[in-house]
């Protein structure tokens, strides 16, 4: 029998898009979908997911859960739960409509809800951290549930098929946000599972990821001593972890965790400024085990902005592109061009160099 | 005295078409197994004196010499082998306790050989090393939890440590239970490596405080040469509790091979026993070994790492996660294969842990409490190439000590007689006769040439695996799966078995 995600390890490659606009203008998913589509090829009907940031105005404050039930248990526990923990202020199913390379997946509901405040009170613990915690307990504990997202005025939206059937599935049209990012999954084994798609996300945080990460066993063990649980043993997951880490919890600035991950040379280390080469040396020192070591591009979005990354040697493909106020990456330039044909810049940001798209008046994701 | 019931255990075998009778082999054992006899004019052997060190064979200029386990065998007997029953005989001939040199020898199962490594293919790209960059690394000493910055930047101090350029360093050999040109070598190979050596507990020698730099300097119960001069002299201090090829129990090094350089090194009188209490007399507990480590610390400005070194033992898991919270920077393993210059042949055959299973053990069990990130591990025994080092650094260690490959590397032939002193490769000896036979700078040459080969090879076997920095590999248990393994095996070391 084929084991689920999370019961086994299993390597993908993949493409990926993200589009966003600097000024917080809102736009629908029909780009990001065409984007994402005209890399067809790069992905095979096993996968694929959208984030988006931005679509729910009328509950910016709450956190919007998505959940996929495989059963009628999974959602009544899971509702149990939710109750117990947080003021419910709205929920229903996902919108979506049948598409022909959708099969039969899970029943796809969401929630918008704040933290019972006597629950924070009583535990000690900020909102993110409270919420953290009960993603990892829903879907450590509740069989048949996972939480596809749970940030505030976000949300991802995944299926076991092509990402522009997954697009249409959910009707992504006629949602309107101002950060888009875009997957599509070509896993070298799978049973399909719709958990498995990307983006995976964690609060606010999404992440796509193309690649397959060499040092995954060497940061999964990392993780887990400060308590992240990698139920759906992906890389994906493993770098989503990564930077909460990094930059909720000990909330170091965003490009030390960018150097954390794909981290600069020792050779390129011994010419910085003595300054400089202290911090970084300090950084390996430290947080080696977190070093993304293999291929890799990601693009890792948050409310305030989305970032790029390749890894330190370039082993994936990433193009940048800026247009006004719209920043583009995509695993390749036709991703871009499809959409925007006539970009101000287009580059190809070298192995290890973020390329950072914050919105305005924000300084950090 | 009865007669000597004793077989030889070797056979020395003479080609006299060959021989030359120019006696080298007669100046070249110190065993005696060789003689002239001058009324025949002709070099005669005495089996019963030979250790199967190769010297002779080696030097011999017409090749004459060979040596063979001596053909006599006790008639066939699973229990009751020949090892057993002359182990017997020697004792009922001394009524004394066996001694024996180098690690424990005996067929207990080797994990390295029953872990096999991963390789990149298709999904991710193997790396070459000969067109990129590979690096290798690594820091041993004390981590803070994280790393906190002020407007941008660093304001964490991190506590001292040690940096190397390859994850291997000496293990600890004192000075008395090898020469100072074995000393001599380590430290020139390690300065030219970018590594480090460990003193062992008998002092460093005058002429070696020139390579303080790469210099581990090791305090154990008996205290030898330690003085404070002696302990800022290195770059780091080891606190030995335990050694992996005699847990429980201290060193000892015979008078005879205590001469004036030796005894001015350990600070004791010329020619007598130097022999290690079983424990430090200071350390009864735990909360002893915190203060020895802050003692020493205290004597050194914190300037210097400390570390702690234990034998693998049952309890080793439970042990090492007190001493990372009684403030040690690093914890050296040492499992129950590792060498020694002397040690009864019982404890050494028969006491402590493999190796392998304790360095899963303890790493795991660092890592269930959270505190693996914080202290450095360091592997020690039966490193036996550089294929066990990417092992060990999968499993879960920092770094790997070898002792018995550094040895051979400088001419040891594994003969098992280091406690007799007379180490015809002039390695194991303070006889001036043999240590002259080590060239301080040829040995330094060929340890160093020992660690650049297995860089290489690590290397190698790294960007096959799609990994160009060592700290990726660091506790990666997916590289490795098991063959031959039980369940249960396969659970205290954390890897899957071959096909899944």
């Amino acid at each position: 029998m084929l084991l689920r995600e999370g019961e086994i390890r299993i390597p993908s490659g993949c493409a990926i898009s993200g589009i966003m606009n600097k000024k917080g203008q809102v736009f629908s998913g029909e780009d990001i979908i065409k984007s994402i589509a005209l890399m067809h090829d790069r992905s095979n009907g096993l996968g694929g997911g959208f984030a988006a940031y931005g679509i729910y105005p009328e509950y910016a404050e709450h956190y919007a859960f998505h959940m996929f039930y495989d059963d009628v248990t999974a959602k009544e526990d899971v509702e149990h739960f939710f109750h117990l923990n947080f003021v419910v202020d709205g929920s229903d199913r996902v919108p979506t409509r049948k598409v022909k390379g959708i099969g039969s997946g899970p029943e796809v509901w969401r929630y918008f809800v704040k933290p019972k405040e006597e629950k924070l009170s009583e535990l000690e613990l900020s909102e993110d951290d409270f919420v953290a915690r009960l993603v990892f307990e829903i879907n450590d504990t509740i069989p048949g549930a996972f939480v596809v997202s749970s940030g505030k005025n976000m949300g991802a939206f995944k299926a076991v098929g092509y990402p522009e059937d997954v697009g249409e599935y959910y009707k992504l049209e006629e949602y309107k946000a101002y950060i888009w990012t875009a997957h599509g999954r070509f896993p070298t084994n799978t049973p399909g599972w719709w958990g498995g798609a990307h983006p995976f996300t964690l609060l606010d945080w999404s992440i796509v990821h193309n690649g397959e990460i060499s040092s995954y066993g060497a940061n999964k063990r990392y993780l887990e001593m400060f308590g992240y649980k990698l139920a759906l043993q992906t890389d994906t997951e493993a770098i989503t972890y990564c930077f909460d880490l990094l930059l909720r919890q000990h909330k170091v600035p965003l490009e030390v965790a960018v150097t954390a991950l794909a981290a600069p040379f020792w050779s390129d280390i011994a010419r910085m400024p003595e300054d400089q080469r202290e911090a970084v040396t300090a950084i390996r020192n430290l947080y080696g085990p977190l070093l993304l070591n293999g291929p890799f591009s990601i693009i890792l979005g948050s409310r305030k902005g989305m970032m790029a990354l390749n890894d330190r040697v370039k082993l994936r493909s990433l193009v940048a592109a800026t247009k006004g106020d719209f920043l583009y990456v995509s695993s390749e330039e036709s991703g871009i061009r499809e959409i925007c044909p006539d970009p101000d810049t287009v580059w190809a940001p070298k192995g290890g160099e973020p390329v950072i798209g914050l919105l305005e008046g924000e300084e950090t994701l | 005295m009865s007669l000597d019931l004793l077989t030889p255990e070797f056979l020395i075998e003479r080609d006299r078409n060959r021989c030359i009778d120019c006696q080298v082999c007669v100046r070249q054992c110190a065993n005696e197994a060789h003689s002239f006899d001058a009324e025949e004019e002709k070099v005669v052997s005495k089996d019963e004196k030979c250790v199967a060190c190769q010297r002779c064979v080696v030097m011999c200029p017409t090749h004459a010499l060979s040596i063979r386990r001596f053909p006599l065998e006790f008639r066939e007997n699973a229990l009751w082998t020949g090892r057993t029953i002359k182990d017997i005989y020697k004792q009922a001939a001394t009524g004394g306790i066996l001694s024996t040199g180098m690690g424990n020898d005996k067929p207990y199962p080797i994990y390295w050989d029953h872990m096999l490594l991963n390789a990149s293919q298709v999904t991710n790209p193997s790396i070459d090393p000969l067109r990129e960059p590979m690096e290798l690394k690594t820091f041993i000493g004390r981590k803070p939890e994280k790393l906190e910055f002020k407007e941008g930047k660093l304001i964490t101090k991190l506590p001292p440590r040690m940096e190397l350029d390859v994850p291997i360093l000496f293990s600890a050999m004192s000075f008395g239970s090898i020469s100072l040109n074995a000393h001599k070598s380590l430290a020139r190979a390690s300065q030219q490596e970018g590594t480090f050596w460990n003193t062992g507990e008998g002092g460093l020698h005058k002429d070696l405080y020139q390579y303080g730099g790469n210099t581990i300097v090791q305090v154990a119960s008996g205290r030898f040469g330690v003085d404070p001069e002696y302990l800022n002299a290195g770059a780091a201090i080891e606190i030995k509790i335990g050694q992996g090829a005699k847990p429980g129990i201290g060193g000892h090094l015979p008078g005879e091979k205590v001469n004036w350089e030796v005894s001015e090194t350990r600070m004791i009188p010329e020619g007598t026993d130097a022999i290690s209490p079983a424990p430090h007399h200071d350390i009864y507990s735990i909360e002893d070994l915190h203060q020895l480590i802050f003692s020493l610390k205290e004597a050194t400005n914190y300037k210097k790492p400390v570390g702690v070194k234990i034998a693998a033992v049952h309890n080793v898991a439970a042990i090492a996660s007190g001493i990372a919270r009684a403030g040690a920077d690093f914890i050296t393993i040492d499992g129950f294969r590792g060498g020694t210059g002397s040690a009864p042949l019982r404890t050494r055959d028969s006491v402590g842990i493999p190796i392998e299973l304790a360095l899963a053990a303890v790493d795991t069990r660092l890592r269930d409490e959270g505190i693996r990130g914080l202290v450095s591990i360091i592997s020690a025994s039966s490193i036996r190439n550089s294929s066990d080092v990417v092992k060990a650094i999968a499993l879960g260690a920092d770094a790997v000590y070898i002792g018995t490959a550094a040895l051979i590397s400088l001419g040891c032939h594994m003969c098992q007689k280091c406690n007799t002193g007379k180490c015809n490769w002039g390695i194991a000896t303070q006889d001036p006769n043999l240590t002259k036979r080590l060239n301080p700078e040829i040995g330094a040459e060929r340890a160093a040439n020992l660690i650049r080969a297995w860089k290489h090879e690590i290397k190698e076997m790294l960007g096959g695996m799609g990994i160009n920095a060592l700290e990726s590999l660091r506790g990666n248990r997916l590289m490795l799966r098991g063959v031959w393994l039980s369940d249960r095996d396969l659970n205290i070391l954390g890897i899957k078995a071959a096909g899944e």
